[in-house]
């Protein structure tokens, strides 16, 4: 079938403004949105310009607004979306060019909570530490994070302040926040804690939406934000 | 215009698991170390990797490392060196603990030690059974391993240059000098003076029309090696794991089978029965792969097409929702298949390249049969060639290989630096400028060839003329197929000549290197008359220990390649006929 496909462009090398670009692409309908943009790329446009790598959504390189919502491009059917569809950069970040836009913030503020395990204590020398199965289970959603982006950049807060450290940045604090084996939930929780921390979450849920992973993002900002309150934060 | 350059003692190129780790160790050494990775370090495929990490903790059952590395040995067809082997099997226990003390979350046993499963070829006493040896963390073992080491990176304030796509290997007069880099966002080269590079750039799979692997899985440290005179080990060995999704090869992890899942053909039949008794569904991936294609070429593929399913319908709900949840939705996503009531249709797919760059056991690069040392050139992961994998890689195995050698190269590339003083190589002249040309020459040529289109033809003949069965008559046509392909990719020209993000720039260069590769691959194909391992020529369906015990070394050379031949290190099993 034929998809009438639109996409967002802006060639920073050409354009003053980013643009409607059009389409007609031949598809089937378990084909994903990303087969059909290197159906564009290969054979009529080689210029459109979009990341992405594993292409079966494990590595987060392909996020980007399909339909009104993030997404990742190789995990989102053209059967779930209809014959109609257009394709947008992740909003709220900078775009570079077309759907490829400017990550560094965002992964300087998942570098500003701490996202690595701190224990006081040191390892056993043979063998490994302990948890049990409840433990470990504790924090297993957010240990799914692909830090794709698309929870952040769907967040009307952080379009509001864009100093907002963000869901994903939240969801990977969480991850160690409530590891047993990790002796630093203090100092995130007061990292989180700041201004631009876990407070400016208006609990819309447009995260939750936009995970590709299935993480109940915002009972994990919940989560951070109760923990925030309990130790004084 | 001449390009930035920036000095450092180690360069690591490719931020996976091989990578990681190595500038783990340089920075706890205080080696002055970049990390350069053509996408963001989070990106890599390690992260792609399911099922687990190989290690003989016996946590739930009695288990040794020599049972390991006898299991290794025998799944690589005896063509594994096995002084490395050993190596991999001893330093799997700490590895496996130490990626526990920094965090990484596995699944657990009742009483709280690192969980361990079944995983193909891994067995008890030397063969006698399937064995728990698999440590892992529900189905993203690899997701795990990609972010833990990356944390600790993090934490110890490794210096990365993300999205910097190196394009060069600086390396003349005997000496690594450094490499060149693209800076994708502005299009900027860059070159960066090193007395240590590492390359840790993974696999090349996208070579296959159905493969397992990322795009950007092209070979690129391979390809700049061997075009620097570097040869390349045991390149005819390509692993094509056994269960893919049907067209699009995404992988679904050996894990289903070692929790029980069951490979069944047209009629209903366990057909594994037929090839491997002992260990059925569970024998090694190169023997799997072909009893698929063997049932599928005498009909008994599903309604007589060309796959079979792979059976998770009697494990239930629970144990599919923890331990299998990732490939199970890969299967609804991808196939509209609901695991849990339904077979899943599945055929084989590109997934590993057991051969690449060749290293000694640590990691430094070597360049002839003598294993002379290529001095400041270092390479670990699936870009390397130590060789523990032989002819066929054990599932498990290769996180396990990426991470025991690539802490072995930050090591001894801390060593070398250390020995060197500071001391940095000198750069040539314009050391940027041949790179340079080259780019700037399909930059600007008007019109020529798709490079994309020669990524397709290249990819469809190499997946019938040089994937799991061979014969002197694909290969060769494969040989003729690949000297077209490389006459029109001198021609290539591209539509975007911008400067920010050219993505079709590089994807155009990608599938020059992939071109390399394949070369190298058929080359070794043609030369081994022998079947061994993952490497099965129908005109030569035997294992031939007396003339082909051996490892083949591919060089570049005018018009083709010249090979040569490595001999294999044995120290404790002597080859033997290898069931299962």
């Amino acid at each position: 079938m034929q998809i009438d496909l639109r996409i967002l462009r802006f060639d920073p090398e050409r354009d003053t403004e980013a643009h409607w670009e059009r389409y007609s692409v031949e598809s089937e309908p378990m084909d994903r949105v990303l087969d059909l943009l290197h159906r564009v790329k290969w054979e009529s446009d080689g210029r459109l310009t979009f990341r992405r790598s594993c292409a079966h959504g494990v590595c987060g390189s392909d996020a980007m607004m399909i339909n009104g919502r993030n997404r990742l491009a190789c995990k989102i059917r053209v059967d779930q979306l209809g014959r109609k569809i257009s394709v947008a950069p992740l909003p709220g970040f900078p775009v570079i060019k077309d759907l490829v836009v400017d990550m560094d913030d965002f992964f300087a503020k998942y570098r500003s909570v701490m996202p690595f395990l701190v224990a006081d204590t040191e390892p056993p020398a043979d063998a490994e530490r302990l948890q049990t199965q409840a433990d470990r289970e504790r924090y297993d959603d957010t240990t799914k994070c692909i830090l794709c982006g698309a929870c952040t950049s769907s967040c009307p807060s952080f379009w509001a302040q864009k100093s907002y450290v963000g869901p994903a940045a939240i969801v990977n604090a969480h991850r160690f926040i409530f590891d047993s084996r990790d002796d630093a939930a203090h100092e995130r929780l007061e990292i989180l804690a700041d201004q631009d921390g876990v407070w400016r979450c208006r609990t819309v849920f447009n995260c939750v939406d936009a995970c590709p992973r299935g993480i109940n993002i915002a009972r994990a900002i919940l989560e951070v934000s109760a923990a925030a309150v309990e130790s004084g934060g | 215009m001449t390009a930035p350059i920036h000095e450092y003692e180690a360069v690591i190129v490719g931020a996976g698991g091989a990578g990681l780790w190595a500038a783990l160790e340089l920075a706890r050494d205080g080696v002055k170390t970049a990390v350069l990775t053509k996408l963001y370090p989070t990106r890599s495929h390690t992260g792609a990797a399911q099922g687990g990490i190989s290690a003989a903790l016996g946590n739930l059952e009695e288990d040794h490392p020599e049972w390991h590395m006898y299991d290794t040995v025998k799944g690589g067809d005896y063509l594994v060196d096995q002084d490395a082997a050993e190596i991999l099997a001893h330093e799997a226990i700490e590895t496996v603990l130490q990626l526990e003390h920094m965090g990484l979350p596995f699944n657990r046993t009742a009483d709280g030690k690192i969980d361990q499963r079944r995983f193909g070829g891994h067995t008890r006493n030397f063969g006698e059974a399937p064995v728990r040896r698999a440590c892992y963390a529900a189905d993203r073992t690899g997701h795990m391993i990609l972010q833990t080491l990356y944390q600790q990176c993090i934490k110890h304030g490794v210096e990365f240059f993300d999205e910097f796509h190196v394009v060069d290997l600086l390396l003349d007069g005997g000496v690594t000098r450094g490499v060149v880099a693209y800076r994708i966002a502005d299009g900027e080269l860059h070159v960066f003076r090193a007395a240590a590079v590492m390359f840790a750039t993974g696999g090349f799979g996208r070579m296959f029309k159905i493969t397992s692997n990322a795009f950007s899985l092209t070979g690129d440290g391979v390809a700049l090696a061997y075009r620097r005179g570097v040869p390349l080990e045991d390149m005819e060995f390509f692993q094509f794991h056994p269960t893919g999704i049907v067209g699009i090869g995404i992988l679904l992890s050996e894990a289903a089978r070692g929790e029980g899942g069951i490979l069944r053909n047209d009629l209903g039949e366990r057909f594994m029965e037929r090839y491997a008794p002992t260990m059925l569904d569970l024998a090694p991936r190169d023997m799997v792969s072909r009893a698929i294609y063997r049932e599928i070429r005498e009909g008994r593929g599903i309604g007589g097409k060309d796959y079979v399913h792979l059976d998770l319908t009697h494990l239930g709900k629970k144990v599919i929702d923890s331990k299998l949840p990732d490939i199970t939705e890969f299967a609804r996503v991808y196939q509209g298949i609901e695991p849990i009531t339904q077979p899943i249709p599945v055929t084989p797919t590109a997934h590993y390249a057991m051969g690449g760059i060749p290293t000694d056991n640590d990691a430094r690069v070597v360049i002839d049969e003598h294993n002379n040392v290529m001095p400041g050139l270092y390479a670990a992961g699936e870009c390397a060639c130590v060789s523990v994998h032989g002819g066929n890689r054990l599932g498990c195995n290769s996180l396990l290989d990426i991470l025991v050698f690539g802490r072995r190269a930050g090591r001894s590339m801390a060593a070398d630096v250390r020995a060197a003083n500071g001391e940095l190589p000198d750069l040539p002249a314009s050391a940027e400028e041949p790179v340079r040309a080259d780019i700037e020459q399909m930059r600007t040529r008007p019109r020529g060839e798709n490079a994309q289109h020669i990524r397709v033809e290249l990819a469809a003949a190499m997946m019938d003329d040089c994937g799991v069965f061979r014969t002197q008559e694909t290969l060769d046509r494969m040989t003729l197929k690949l000297r077209e392909l490389r006459a029109r990719y001198a021609n290539v020209a591209i539509t975007d000549s911008g400067r920010v993000f050219n993505t079709e720039l590089l994807e155009a260069r990608e599938v020059g290197y992939l071109l390399d590769c394949a070369e190298a691959t058929v080359a070794g194909a043609l030369a081994r008359q022998e079947s061994r391992g993952a490497h099965f020529r129908e005109d030569f369906p035997e294992r031939n220990d007396t003339d082909w015990l051996k490892h083949t070394l591919a060089y570049r050379a005018e018009g083709g390649q010249d090979m040569r031949f490595k001999p294999v290190t044995i120290t404790k099993f002597e080859p033997k006929p290898r069931t299962y």
